[in-house]
């Protein structure tokens, strides 16, 4: 056993450290401190920056922009990035897509798409869930026919994320309604400028526009855009999902919030000629949190330690649980701390005199609801520790 | 940075797991050792002697083995895991810690190795009524110079007090300051009453009046390598704890399976088995901060490793309940049986809690130190 990192990994982390304070463009970094929402093109500039500096998709094969780093640099450097403020690369390109592709793609769909997904010169969306298929998403009912060189699609897909920014859309689709429910899918990636494809806004509770309806009337796909074998989609669905729970315990940012939420303390004054963080039962809370946090950074440092062969940990779902509660329960906390303030949601800038963080906080609560259902809801986390290690 | 033992760290945990679950694996054993004086195996002592776990902690030149925080966490683990009732915790983590802090070469030397060999078993009189996990002394006052020192005033609860060949007492100066000293156990003024606690461990009120007594070091203010003492005492209770929630919850997850009522296996119910996962949650995530606990004390200042205990203290506090409770819970009534193991993981991981100080205390304590940093940072 031994507490501190290597002397290259310690180096490593002061490497990126570095790199993310200085590099990205400060007002892209002072938006994510103030939590509020990024535009499309900010998003973009920023993993331009990355990439252009081999820092957009570490996890690719070397091949494909990936830098051969381990499990553990890979978490430094996701950690390092949310404390520095730098919005992670678009997820659904560099965790999702991206890797699927280099694992199962042809030569032809790598060369294609693999460069363009690192740079976000492809917006890519996730059409993946269903109104019927949430975390039964097996039991989705889009379908592609084949017609030649085509595959005809038919569906609805719903909850995709950013979805009115998107380029292209990777879907599962049924492509074999015969087989069993797991048998017969297929991912297929589609062009979002194909005619009979719509994607409708669904608005949120948080008054803001993040997700989409997306349509599929007839729209006509060229065959040579299914990614692998037909009818292993769901094989490859379950290889990204694998993916996308590594780093859904968002640690670092949520103890970047929490380190703010003790400054938007001490500038609330209660009575007495005291502030917020005079209060026993503010500062009780915020200890409490800060000790799960720290619980929670240390069990991801551990499974990083032990993931084999770039399989997820066991305990991974440990992650996914307790990483979207505690961030669940940091953003109720600042919402208490904004008190009346938060009323002002809707104010701007020049309307108000009440400070941004105060104003932000509860669209970011309501929003962040989101975090225990999407993912693999908790509930689903805790049927897998159930299941597969506790045996029950 | 790497979480996973070495293999002679396995090895050691291998060969405490052989020695005591070889006594303690059957349940009914440990029910009568602790229902019998001293409350514990002293056969199993003696080989827990032999084997080295004894002076597993003390350097070489007392005797001991010269291990670290790291192999005293494991033995901790195993002993929780079967919940065996021996006082290394107290006697040797503890009482034997305050002596190699605080003890002059003469008094480590006799002493260590007279605890590593099995031959003497420490108490550490230190908690007294009307005050609660404090690193200082408040009603038992020392008098005199030299060596001719007198101790009065009223100890309790102390660990093993009774059985205990001699005491580690801490008492206070004249100049308001806590100091160290040994008392024998057949000392004159001294009397000490022995009970059993409720998840049968001894403890006992010793009263000392007029008692002599000896400077453990010089007496002087020994509050700092109390609190130390104490610290690590903590951490290793913490270890204690996990191996003994990773029974409650291995026990639980068996009995769910088996268990049938309504003519299906408890399992069949999402209610009990989400919880279960719960219990998991709480247990991986204690774990983590006790591991980190561990590795601090192995290299950390006093004041990084009080804050380390106070972290490790308050998760091990939350998860021993939760863990705790629910084992009983969704065993039903088998567990409050005392015949049934289960329950009685529940009572020791309540005694732990409460033995160094609980969650309260140690959120009390991180609470009034969060305006010192803006993050918590264990790389650091």
């Amino acid at each position: 056993m031994q507490l501190e990192l290597s002397a290259e990994d310690a180096a490593f982390r002061q490497e990126m450290r570095t790199f993310f304070t200085t590099q990205v463009p400060q007002e892209i970094r002072d938006a994510v401190a103030e939590r509020r929402e990024l535009t499309k093109d900010q998003v973009v500039a920023s993993q331009r920056v990355l990439n252009a500096a081999g820092l957009a998709v570490p996890h690719w094969p070397e091949e494909w922009g990936g830098r051969g780093w381990s499990a553990l640099r890979r978490h430094i450097w996701h950690e390092e990035m949310q404390r520095a403020c730098v919005p992670t690369p678009l997820a659904f390109n560099a965790s999702m897509v991206g890797p699927v592709i280099a694992a199962f793609g042809s030569q032809e769909q790598k060369e294609r798409f693999l460069p363009r997904t690192a740079n976000l010169d492809i917006w890519w969306s996730q059409g993946f869930s269903e109104p019927d298929a949430g975390s039964d998403l097996a039991s989705l009912r889009t379908t592609a026919v084949r017609e030649g060189d085509e595959f005809v699609v038919n569906g609805q897909k719903t909850w995709t994320t950013l979805g009115q920014y998107g380029d292209w859309i990777f879907n599962l689709v049924r492509t074999d309604p015969e087989a069993k429910k797991q048998a017969g899918i297929s991912f297929l990636l589609i062009d979002m400028t194909t005619p009979g494809v719509t994607v409708r806004p669904i608005e949120l509770i948080d008054g803001g526009h993040e997700v989409n309806e997306v349509w599929f009337e007839d729209v006509r796909v060229p065959a040579e855009n299914l990614v692998g074998e037909l009818n292993k989609g769901w094989d490859y669905a379950k290889f990204l999902l694998g993916n996308e729970r590594v780093g859904v315990a968002p640690v670092g940012s949520t103890k970047r919030v929490l380190a703010q939420a003790k400054d938007y303390a001490r500038s609330v004054s209660v009575a007495g000629g005291l502030t917020l963080l005079d209060d026993p039962l503010t500062v009780a809370r915020i200890a409490e949190l800060e000790n799960e946090l720290l619980a929670l950074e240390l069990t991801a440092l551990r499974v990083v330690a032990h993931s084999a062969d770039g399989k997820p940990h066991p305990a991974s779902s440990v992650l996914k649980l307790k990483g979207t509660e505690l961030q669940q329960a940091v953003s109720e906390l600042v919402v208490d701390l904004a008190g009346p303030a938060s009323l002002a949601s809707g104010a701007g800038d020049a309307d108000s005199d009440l400070a941004g963080w105060a104003r932000h906080a509860t669209p970011v609560y309501l929003n962040l609801r989101k975090a225990s259902i999407y993912g693999g809801s908790n509930e689903i986390q805790r049927q897998i520790i159930a299941k597969t290690i506790l045996g029950l | 940075m790497d979480f996973t033992y070495d293999e002679e760290q396995q090895a050691l945990r291998e060969a405490v797991r052989g020695l005591v679950g070889k006594s303690y694996s059957d349940f009914e054993n440990r029910r009568r050792t602790v229902a019998e004086d001293p409350g514990y195996d002293e056969l199993l002592w003696s080989r827990l002697a032999e084997m080295g776990v004894l002076g597993l902690p003390f350097d070489e030149a007392y005797g001991g083995m010269g291990a670290g925080p790291v192999e005293v966490g494991i033995v901790a683990q195993e002993i929780g895991r079967v919940l065996a009732p021996e006082p290394f915790l107290t006697s040797v983590v503890l009482a034997g810690g305050v002596v190699a802090l605080a003890g002059t070469e003469e008094q480590k030397s006799s002493l260590l190795e007279a605890v590593g060999s099995g031959e003497t078993v420490l108490a550490f009189a230190h908690a007294e009524p009307g005050t609660r996990w404090v690193s200082t002394a408040q009603d038992v006052t020392a008098s005199g110079d030299g060596d001719g020192w007198t101790l009065t005033g009223v100890k309790e609860p102390v660990p093993f007090g009774a059985r205990a060949d001699q005491l580690v007492v801490s008492a206070r100066l004249g100049d308001g300051g806590t100091a160290l000293f040994l008392v024998a156990g057949d000392a004159p003024g001294l009397t000490r009453s022995g009970y059993p606690t409720f998840d049968g461990g001894r403890a006992a009120r010793v009263t000392l009046d007029g008692t002599p007594a000896t400077p453990l070091g010089s007496a002087t203010d020994a509050s700092a390598q109390i609190a130390r003492a104490l610290d690590a005492a903590r951490i290793a209770a913490c270890n204690e704890a996990i191996g003994a929630m990773q029974y409650a919850l291995s026990a639980t997850s068996e009995y769910l399976s088996s268990r049938k009522q309504f003519g299906v296996p408890l399992k069949t119910f999402q209610a009990l088995t989400f919880r279960a996962a719960d219990m998991y949650v709480s247990l991986e995530l204690a774990t983590s901060v006790a591991t980190w606990a561990t590795m601090v004390l192995a290299s950390g200042t006093d004041a990084e490793v009080a804050e380390a205990a106070a972290r490790a203290g308050l998760q091990v506090s939350r998860a021993s309940r939760h863990v705790g409770q629910e084992a009983i819970q969704l065993h039903g009534g088998i567990a409050m049986t005392a015949e049934y193991s289960v329950g009685s993981y529940t009572s020791h991981l309540t005694a732990l809690d409460h033995l160094f100080g609980d969650g309260q205390l140690h959120l009390s304590t991180l609470a009034a130190g969060i305006g010192d940093h803006d993050e918590v940072d264990p790389l650091a």
